[in-house]
């Protein structure tokens, strides 16, 4: 079998989300089939810069064809398209601008997809907002199979997207809120789909004491990692804990693994260690009474997936439905949605230890029956085998024409998102490999 | 928050966080987001302030009341060197100019031209003036409607604490009244509990408990007991069993004068005014022997302000040696 992965950056040094995924996933499914990686020569997702070289390239025996960007995105024009689309009336052009401003933009790559889909069984696109994603899919479509890495923003609300939804051979969801969330948002149900997620290279050996030695930390703690960014709701995590601080029974230290863009509240017990290796990552989370996940959105927590698998329950930002729901399915973690919440939780957790080991042992079965790395690659494999078996009769719907374009008749992108489906996924689809998609939630919690 | 009932190996988080919900109700009575206190400030101000006394949505109709402020259009004119002369007919002109000279013979129009045109002038600058005068005015009015809008969310907000914090003080209150209640009982079962040693002296020919009863009473050195207007008598109803029905109903007295709120003062001085006699009637026979003494070594303390008095004395009352204060001292031989 012969598989083309394409996405927006790869390497071994870069390590977003959805392309720390793509490359976990390329490296797992080199195991089984021929991979070859289609990217870019950008580093950087805020610019696109080229900064690598085009060219064939190995990384980690995984053979890579970068394709260069060609022109770096204008934040002034990104942001005000992204206005223009998400907040007022529009039309179909206004959403083609937008997606070029976003970038990548290399019409190499997607010439490149178009023109040799035929020699790959199937083309995985990851990240279905991007520029690559929209415009290889249409060039591959009866090789196209979707990795949307989709999180609740505008962009799931602009109408350029559902076609895509609609003409992929399968989409790899990464949690049931995101599945329940794009059938929402464009009735594919009949479109073959599993929640996957992606595994973690978690190792079994972590020295908890080595970190805390490193470290010189004492006592019980609460740990963070990823991007300290208000987006991240990291600013609602500082004053939550500062609260939370004033408690005399509260114990806990708050310790921020990872790059801040916020300035960090000057305290005694809120230690930020900066950008740390895997080592003291892993280290760190062992150690760590609780994984704090202040985030608003996320399409499928890899942190949160990380601390599980070592026995670490987690406490998580219940405005996000996607870690909501995981927590409730998995039975590993707590969810806040107010101060009030969010000091009790964590005094619970703190607390009641017989509490959070039993979460930590929940989060550990829960890692391993879902999220372990040959249950990832078996519902690939899975997947793979039963759309070869299918034939394909997909085609993606035509862009429509000059005038048809123009026509400022779409509704803003934050309109169509308030109206999609909110909360956690739970009760009957709370298995998250169930490879039959559930129907949409009920209208009753439809937001108003 | 160790109290979460959540000790079977199956962990349910929706229970638990539901528990944790139920306990912030509890602890904080009913929480309301930031929109939703400003919501009630707006829409439902009437279940916690007057109506009558303040409007929920005085910014709102302030804004509708006041139109956006413009400028007035004020009467003006123009008053330059040859406006007196200005006409929209050039022949006309033409004679005036021509004619000038023979006009400045008769009168000197320079001044009138000049307090005209200075006239024109302060109209202008007053006119200015009242207008930004207007715009600052409104600017004020509107901050001083920003101002009351924001009182009454906080006094909205205040309400609602203060609503809280009442329930808080009744669930208090009925804690302590349970835990009066449980302390009560536990007294009873102290005092009125049959020990083995009581049954064994009752068993071997021990005095019977009416004739310790009516043994005479030894006055303690106290002044106020000298004063005692009514002389102490054994309790006629004193008989040999250790709970009659007479005890009973003295006790429900008691209890009733407990929960009819005697001062705290009252309650741990008042024992001077409490007739020894009944303490004697109340008390179980073996702790007859030690009676005589412990009245005087607790007044000799309370008269020699030591701490201890007030303790020994509260000790009794907690133990119902002693009746309640409240009591009058004569209820017992009635």
């Amino acid at each position: 079998m012969k598989l083309a992965l394409v996405v927006q950056r790869y390497g071994p040094t870069i390590n977003g989300g959805a392309e720390l995924h793509a490359r976990y996933i390329a490296e797992r499914l080199s195991r089984h089939a021929q991979v070859e990686v289609l990217t870019t020569c950008a580093t950087d997702y805020v610019t696109w810069r080229n900064e690598l070289p085009a060219g064939v390239d190995t990384v980690n025996g995984i053979t890579v064809r970068r394709f260069r960007v060609r022109h770096e995105r204008d934040p002034r024009v990104f942001g005000r398209r992204s206005h223009r689309v998400f907040e007022e009336r529009h039309s179909v052009a206004d959403e083609l601008a937008w997606l070029d401003a976003e970038g990548p933009t290399s019409r190499a790559l997607v010439k490149h997809v178009a023109k040799h889909a035929a020699a790959f069984d199937f083309c995985l696109f990851f990240s279905y907002r991007y520029y690559h994603a929209y415009y290889g899919v249409r060039g591959a479509t009866s090789r196209a199979v979707l990795v949307p890495t989709a999180e609740r923003d505008e962009a799931i609300g602009l109408s350029i997207f559902p076609p895509l939804f609609r003409a992929v051979r399968a989409l790899m969801y990464n949690s049931p809120e995101e599945r329940t969330m794009i059938h929402a948002a464009a009735s594919n149900h009949d479109v073959p789909g599993v929640v996957v997620g992606v595994g973690s290279e978690v190792p079994q050996n972590t020295q908890p004491g080595r970190f805390r030695q490193k470290h010189n930390i004492r006592g019980p703690f609460a740990v963070y990692v990823g991007r300290i960014d208000e987006n991240k709701g990291c600013k609602e995590l500082f004053d939550f804990f500062q609260g939370y601080l004033r408690d005399p029974a509260g114990k806990l230290t708050l310790v921020l693994i990872g790059n801040s863009l916020l300035p960090i509240p000057e305290h005694p017990r809120i230690r930020h260690l900066g950008f740390v290796d895997d080592a003291d990552k892993f280290d760190a989370m062992a150690a760590a009474d609780v994984l704090l996940m202040p985030s608003y959105f996320e399409s499928l927590s890899m942190v949160a997936l990380e601390a599980w698998a070592l026995g670490r329950p987690v406490l998580a930002n219940a405005k996000c439905d996607v870690l909501k729901g995981q927590c409730i399915r998995s039975n590993a973690g707590l969810y806040y949605e107010s101060y009030a919440e969010f000091h009790e939780t964590l005094r619970a957790i703190e607390q009641n230890r017989w509490l959070a080991g039993a979460l930590g042992r929940n989060g550990r079965q829960f890692f391993r029956e879902h999220y372990d790395w040959p249950v990832i690659e078996r519902k690939y494999l899975e997947m793979f085998d039963r759309l070869r078996k299918e034939h394909s009769t997909r085609t993606i719907e035509p862009l429509p024409g000059w005038f048809e374009r123009r026509r400022q008749n779409l509704p803003p992108a934050a309109e169509v998102l308030a109206a999609l489906p909110i909360g956690g996924v739970t009760g009957a689809s709370k298995r998250p490999d169930s490879a039959s998609p559930k129907p949409a939630a009920s209208e009753g919690r439809r937001r108003a | 928050m160790a109290d979460f009932n959540v000790r079977s190996d199956s962990v349910n988080v929706e229970q638990i966080m539901e528990q944790i919900r139920a306990r912030i109700r509890e602890k904080r009575g009913v929480d309301y987001t930031e929109q939703q206190i400003r919501d009630l400030a707006a829409v439902k101000l009437e279940k916690f302030l007057d109506p009558k006394g303040v409007r929920s949505d005085l910014l709102e109709q302030f804004r509708k009341a006041q139109l956006a402020y413009e400028p007035p259009e004020l009467p003006n004119y123009a008053f330059e060197g040859d406006t007196i002369y200005e006409t929209h007919r050039g022949p006309l002109r033409f004679i005036r100019r021509l004619l000038n000279p023979i006009l400045k013979l008769f009168f000197n129009p320079t001044p009138l031209i000049q307090a005209l045109h200075i006239q024109s002038r302060l109209n202008t600058m007053y006119a200015e003036r009242e207008a930004r005068r207007e715009a600052a005015r409104r600017a004020t009015d509107q901050l001083n409607y920003e101002l009351i809008h924001n009182l009454v969310i906080e006094v909205t907000r205040n309400s609602i604490e203060v609503k809280n914090l009442k329930m808080r003080v009744e669930s208090l209150s009925s804690r302590l009244e349970f835990n009066e209640r449980r302390a009560r009982a536990l007294e009873s079962v102290v005092v009125y509990k049959p020990s083995s040693e009581a049954g064994s002296q009752r068993g071997g020919g021990t005095q019977p408990l009416a004739q310790q009863a009516q043994r005479p009473q030894p006055q303690p050195a106290q002044p106020s007991h000298a004063q005692t207007p009514q002389p102490q008598q054994p309790s006629p109803q004193g008989g040999p069993q250790a709970e009659g029905p007479g005890q009973r109903s003295r006790r429900r007295r008691r209890r009733r004068g407990r929960r009819s709120g005697a001062p705290a003062a009252a309650v741990m001085g008042g024992q001077q005014a409490a007739p020894d006699s009944e303490a004697a009637t109340d008390r179980p026979p073996h702790d007859d022997a030690a009676e005589p003494s412990e009245p005087r070594a607790a007044d000799a303390a309370h008269e020699a302000g030591s701490p201890t008095a007030p303790a020994t004395e509260d000790l009794q009352n907690m133990t119902g040696a002693a009746s309640h204060p409240s009591e009058p001292p004569d209820r017992d031989s009635q």
